[in-house]
């Protein structure tokens, strides 16, 4: 680990200005995989803003009826919070799906969302990686790429994005707070995360010099017909070969609402609301659903070691819209998968 | 563990198993190394160094984490225990007894992380069946294999408790 300053932040102000002034340093609040990153030389900043201490750590209710989660949240606090196990418990699910309660106790939101991906060449630094170095090349496409990514690949880059907690913010159309030196804005899940093209090495649309404050949900969690279907090498604490979160909102047999996104296959959160739109109106069937899989699995690309998880998605969509309709979500701790 | 240097050092306050102490850290410390090199606390142990085998594991304000991707400077000002803290007055905890109890070990390199793991499982209350202890303890790694047995001691721990 190359040596660094490291200060801490007041207030949000003093974390923003202090930002300003050191274009190559970076806020820490966890670390648990930021100060991993630096252990293995991948990160090098130059210095570390200590952001964990700000008071960006509460859920509370929004006026439309939804929820805003401090960026410092616990990954594990929101996971058992009350308002997002009742009202949004595939968002509850997922957190509980990744990593461990150690690691959950020490993650915050606002990091989990800034998490870089476990691709095995972006953290050997003897290998090319176009993510780590731009224009050094890619390890991953000819090489094991037995985790890398099957949809929205570039050239560059088939590196996916490791985060359960995102996919479900996906599906509940979260929106991401920010603060910089120009000002607040905030930005839809959809666009927080970018797909490599030819710039693999900016993982989102977040700025530098820009902070997480908050993640607001939207007043509608689906919080009957859900699931977190995640499937991994070990049953427990392994990133996700597929992952698909979904939220439906059905009358009777028949789907008003369908969202769904799949974890472990891409650069980001993978939705197709082509897919979803053409579940709207139908009837629950696995025929449905399977024409649904097989829609945004169509332009699926495979590279090797990592084909069989074209198959594997298709399956893994069909069986979360199918436990999302009989309101048998995924169990995460028994593991047995209805 | 690197030495600290005045052009970076910085001052950090720990409490560890009751003990206050005032520390200047290189800010690259790790929270394992500090426990383990400065305070000879040497109960916690380092395994992978990467977060990924839970034998760093020590509770920090009562919720375990894994220590070894703590960075020291930011736990300042809080309260620390490892598996040197578990015991009191020289009765063992309920945890360490269940374990030798049960046999929950073998070469022993995982148990001071499974203890700290299994006394922040207890108090935060959310696991209460065998599936639930092996899910919510599914950071804490055992290449001997003792899994079967530190569940069951696990669970007298939680009777008890």
């Amino acid at each position: 680990m190359i040596n660094f300053q490291y200060s801490r932040a007041n207030d949000v102000a003093d974390a923003v200005r202090q930002i300003s002034a050191s274009p190559s340093a970076k806020f820490i609040a966890g670390g648990t995989n930021l100060v991993d990153l630096m252990r293995m030389d991948v990160e090098r900043p130059t210095k570390l803003i200590d952001v964990s201490k700000l008071r960006l750590d509460k859920v509370e209710e929004t006026a439309n009826g939804g929820l805003r989660i401090g960026a410092l949240v616990r990954n594990s606090d929101l996971a058992y919070h009350p308002l997002v196990q009742r009202r949004y418990p595939v968002l509850s699910s997922a957190l509980l799906a990744g990593a461990s309660q150690q690691l959950r106790n020490m993650a915050s939101v606002g990091g989990n969302l800034m998490q870089r991906t476990r691709c095995a060449y972006f953290y050997d630094i003897a290998t090319p990686c176009n993510k780590r170095e731009p224009r050094s090349g890619c390890g991953a496409i000819a090489g094991i790429n037995r985790m890398n990514a099957i949809l929205g690949t570039s050239d560059a880059c088939i590196a996916v994005n490791p985060s359960d907690m995102s996919v479900a913010l996906a599906v509940l159309e979260a929106r991401v707070n920010v603060i910089g030196p120009r000002g607040e804005r905030s930005i839809g899940l959809a666009d927080f995360h970018r797909l490599p093209g030819d710039a693999p090495e900016r993982d989102t649309n977040l700025e530098a010099d820009e902070l997480i404050t908050a993640v607001e949900l939207p007043p509608q969690g689906f919080a009957t017909n859900y699931t977190y279907l995640k499937i991994r090498d070990r049953l427990s604490y392994a990133f996700a070969l597929v992952a698909v979160a979904v939220g439906l909102e059905l009358d009777g047999n028949t789907i008003r609402e369908a969202r769904f996104a799949l974890g472990g296959v891409a650069h980001k959160p993978w939705r197709n609301t082509q897919a979803e739109a053409q579940l709207r109106g139908q009837q629950t069937s696995e025929t449905t659903f399977t024409q649904a899989a097989d829609l945004v699995l169509r332009d699926a690309k495979g590279f090797g070691h990592n084909t069989f998880k074209i198959d594997l998605a298709r399956r893994t969509v069909v069986r979360a819209l199918s436990q999302a309709a009989r309101a048998t979500p995924q169990s995460q701790s028994d593991k047995k998968i209805l | 563990m690197p030495e600290a240097n005045a052009a970076s050092s910085v001052s950090v306050t720990l409490t560890v198993n009751g003990t206050k102490h005032v520390l200047t850290l290189d800010p690259r410390s790790s929270l394992l190394d500090v426990l383990r090199d400065r305070l000879d606390l040497t109960g916690t142990k380092k395994g992978c160094d990467h977060g990924q085998c839970g034998a760093c594991t020590v509770l920090a304000d009562g919720r375990r984490i894994v220590s070894c991707l703590t960075l020291a400077v930011i736990t300042d000002g809080a309260s620390v225990t490892t598996v040197e803290g578990l015991a009191k007055d020289g009765t063992l905890h309920p945890l360490q007894q269940a374990f030798i109890d049960h046999d929950a070990f073998q070469c022993g390199y995982c148990t001071p992380g499974q203890l700290c793991s299994a006394a922040g499982l207890i108090a935060e209350g959310k696991a209460q069946t065998p599936d639930e202890i092996r899910e919510l303890m599914s950071g804490n790694i055992c290449r001997c294999g003792a899994y079967p047995k530190i569940v069951a001691a696990i669970q007298q721990a939680m009777r008890q408790s």
